[in-house]
């Protein structure tokens, strides 16, 4: 060691590097590093605090909704309350009274309640849906008229928001929207056991409604996937296209880069705008049905098309002139070295840019308001033509709702659209990782 | 871009061949400071496959090479020497057109290809390279297997129609440049897999499998290590039996190695022409002189 050193001649004290101001320097340069490290990891942090802050709280407000609150009736089907004959026809049995058996039913649940107001207490436990319920089973099977069954109907929405703990009892009964008398009614029946929380399938199955017990997103969801098929379906092949077109074949001069600004433009123009357009060309102009998923889809077409033209010249740019060269080298067409070089090598890029797009496009709300897709619509939507609303309407229209058990249904809804939004999302980067990058 | 070229190419375009009264040692004009005064040495050939007449690029504004007069000899092989930026790419290029891929760029004189005008709107630019194969300077396998490298020019030529024939073309092609050994076992696997030398020959291969008439290289072993470039040249030497090849390189060894003629781009300029072995040991021109001897470039 102390041979090898004396071969070296000592640092000579000159040396700019050496010296205590640069040492001080030195130090100095390296906390800034420290300190510009620190910033980024800051951001992330503030970043993830949100997205987590949003996540919980969306989540912790919207789990109860996946449950619902039934009850135990035994239902008597008297032809006579039923105001049926004694051997009806499918007619009548459709039209017949299941209210006043859900009533009477409930009645009997409390036999020695006898004032008007009490009684009219306990049939509001029961959901107003409970006869539609009936009505259903009786049409399957017309033998039960004249028969006692003991079904499992939906609760009012009070009841369930009283057995999921959302209603305070601590409140006067003034600021309170279940009376005294009903929260003893519902402590009765749970003692009996004849009421319990199930799961919530109404939510998944039904369309929307003004109870929220009976209310579903299924018709949303329905009208929310016609709407991104039409969108699918047109900005796809019209973006790549425009993509390939402007990436592959147009001459870069002033109309060029006067079309590139534009597109651009295009993507920053507010959602609503696009709306306003909709309305005035399609449904006024073109004479397209309001509320219709295909207008839907046509507006959020024009708002999708810009990304997917940038990603996709995005995913053009970086496969490598090299590749192009040795195609138009062998004697390829220029569409030749599109369809059998360029496009299959773009196009996981494209896909990925595409599938944001309809993420984008899934999660709009407000051209979709413009263009009539906002109505109150009870049915499930038969087609692109039905009226129809979307998944993110749906929330929107829900969180206006001043019933409290629209609240957690608000959620919940957020939730599937969510769980949609990041399935998407999740595709676009397997897709990456699968396929891009083979040269 | 292209038909501003046809345009302005066709006053200079006349029936048969206008041959200049070029090369000999009669200077065309007055020199300018470099000492160049016109091409010296002998542009003409008695077997042409390919006669370029005063050709001139443009790049916008820039002039790339001017009045340039060369004619490439059936199978022979010609390579191009010169500094940086001296055109030499660019002269290479006009041969099969592959000019055309940029922008703003614009040629105009006479460029023959057995006697067919390359640069008339009438021919197809698809035949054409289809005539004149080029490999470039990096190699640029195609993202596919190997024995679909090599079958693409024959099927989107049309040249074979079944999967027999085809397999005949691959293996063949794949002989030719010497490929066929190290990859016959592996003919499914990527193009892009294979070491920087066999990507060059299957570069090779993939231009020889459609049967041109002229191969363009284009720096094709400035990417490849000693003894990749050994074998690219043996290559070339082979197949010049079958093909005219014109070769642009950076390697004045290697242009020695390979070639029968050889060319001296200076900015633009075709200084000076001649058998390699006269440029090499007694040049002419002073530029080329210069170059060779290492006073520049």
């Amino acid at each position: 060691m102390s041979s090898t050193s004396s071969t070296f001649p000592a640092p000579q004290p000159a040396s700019p590097h050496t010296t205590d101001a640069a040492r001080e320097r030195l130090r100095e340069r390296q906390s800034r590093e420290r300190r510009f490290r620190w910033y980024g990891l800051f951001a992330i942090f503030l970043g993830m605090a949100f997205v987590s802050t949003l996540f919980i709280d969306i989540a912790s407000k919207g789990y109860t909704a996946f449950a619902q609150t039934y009850m135990q009736l035994e239902v008597t089907l008297d032809a006579d309350v039923l105001e049926v004959g004694p051997s009806p026809g499918r007619d009548a049995l459709a039209r017949a009274n299941y209210d006043g058996v859900v009533k009477r039913a409930a009645r009997a649940l409390f036999p020695e309640i006898t004032g008007r107001r009490e009684q009219r207490q306990v049939t509001d436990l029961v959901s107003p849906g409970a006869g539609f319920l009936l009505r259903e089973m009786v049409m399957n099977d017309p033998s039960l008229v004249g028969r006692t069954i003991t079904v499992w109907v939906p609760a009012d929405d009070d009841v369930d928001m009283v057995v999921k703990g959302h209603i305070d009892r601590n409140l006067p009964e003034s600021e309170r929207r279940v009376k005294d008398g009903q929260l003893t009614l519902i402590d009765r029946l749970r003692e009996r056991g004849i009421i319990e929380q199930r799961f919530n399938t109404t939510l998944f199955t039904a369309g929307d409604s003004r109870e929220p017990e009976l209310a579903g997103i299924w018709g949303a969801v329905v009208g929310s996937f016609y709407t991104l098929t039409v969108t699918l379906a047109l900005s796809f092949p019209i973006g790549i296209a425009a993509a390939v077109y402007l990436e592959e074949y147009a001459p870069k001069n002033r109309w060029t880069d006067l079309i590139e600004v534009n597109i651009n433009n295009l993507a920053a123009v507010p959602s609503i705008v696009f709306g306003l357009l909709g309305l005035a060309v399609f449904i006024n102009f073109f004479g397209l049905p309001r509320s219709a998923p295909l207008v839907g889809g046509l507006v959020l077409t024009l708002m999708t098309l810009p990304t997917i033209i940038i990603a996709s010249r995005a995913a053009l740019k970086s496969v490598p002139p090299s590749i192009r060269e040795a195609a138009l080298g062998m004697g390829a067409s220029r569409m030749q070295m599109v369809l059998h070089h360029v496009l299959p090598l773009a196009m996981p890029g494209m896909l990925t840019g595409t599938i944001i797009g309809m993420a984008q496009a899934l999660g709009e709300t407000a051209p979709l308001l413009m263009i009539g897709m906002v109505a109150f619509i009870v049915d499930i939507p038969g087609g692109p033509l039905d009226a129809a609303t979307a998944l993110p309407v749906q929330i929107y229209l829900w969180a206006d709702s001043p019933e409290r058990a629209f609240v957690e249904r608000t959620s919940a809804a957020i939730m599937v659209l969510l769980a949609f939004l990041i399935a998407m999302n999740a595709l676009a980067v397997i897709l990456r990782r699968r396929f891009e990058r083979r040269w | 871009m292209h038909s501003e070229t046809a345009e302005a190419t066709s006053e200079t375009r006349t029936p048969g061949l206008q041959v200049k009264a070029a090369g000999a040692d009669a200077p065309r004009r007055t020199p300018d400071e470099r000492g160049f005064a016109g091409t010296v040495g002998d542009v003409e050939v008695d077997n042409p496959r390919i006669r370029t007449r005063d050709v001139n690029v443009w790049y916008g504004d820039k002039h790339a090479i001017k009045d340039v007069s060369l004619d490439v000899g059936a199978n022979e092989v010609i390579s191009m020497i010169g500094p940086s930026g001296c055109g030499k790419s660019t002269y290479l290029r006009c041969l099969n057109r592959m000019n055309e891929t940029i922008d703003g760029c614009r040629v105009t004189g006479t460029i023959l290809l057995d006697g067919d005008d390359v640069y008339d709107k009438r021919l197809d630019v698809v035949q054409l390279r289809a005539r004149v194969g080029m490999v470039f300077q990096k190699p640029n396998p195609f993202p596919k297997s190997i024995y679909d490298n090599v079958a693409y020019g024959p099927r989107i030529h049309g040249l074979v129609r079944t999967r027999a024939e085809t397999d005949e073309v691959v293996e063949r092609s794949l002989e030719r440049a010497g490929l066929w050994g190290e990859v016959r076992d592996r003919l499914d696997e990527p193009g892009t897999g294979l070491s920087g030398g066999q990507q060059q020959r299957l570069c090779i291969a993939r231009a020889i499998a459609v049967d041109p008439e002229v191969i363009l290289m284009d720096e094709p072993c400035s990417a490849l290590d000693p003894i990749a470039t050994a074998r690219i040249e043996e290559l070339i030497d082979d197949l010049r039996a079958k093909y005219t090849i014109a070769i642009v390189t950076h390697s004045m060894q290697q242009a020695a190695r390979v070639s029968q003629r050889t060319a001296y781009f200076h900015l633009g300029d075709l200084v000076e022409v001649g058998n390699t072995n006269q440029i090499f040991t007694n040049p002419r021109h002073k530029l080329t002189e210069d170059y060779i001897t290492g006073r520049f470039g």
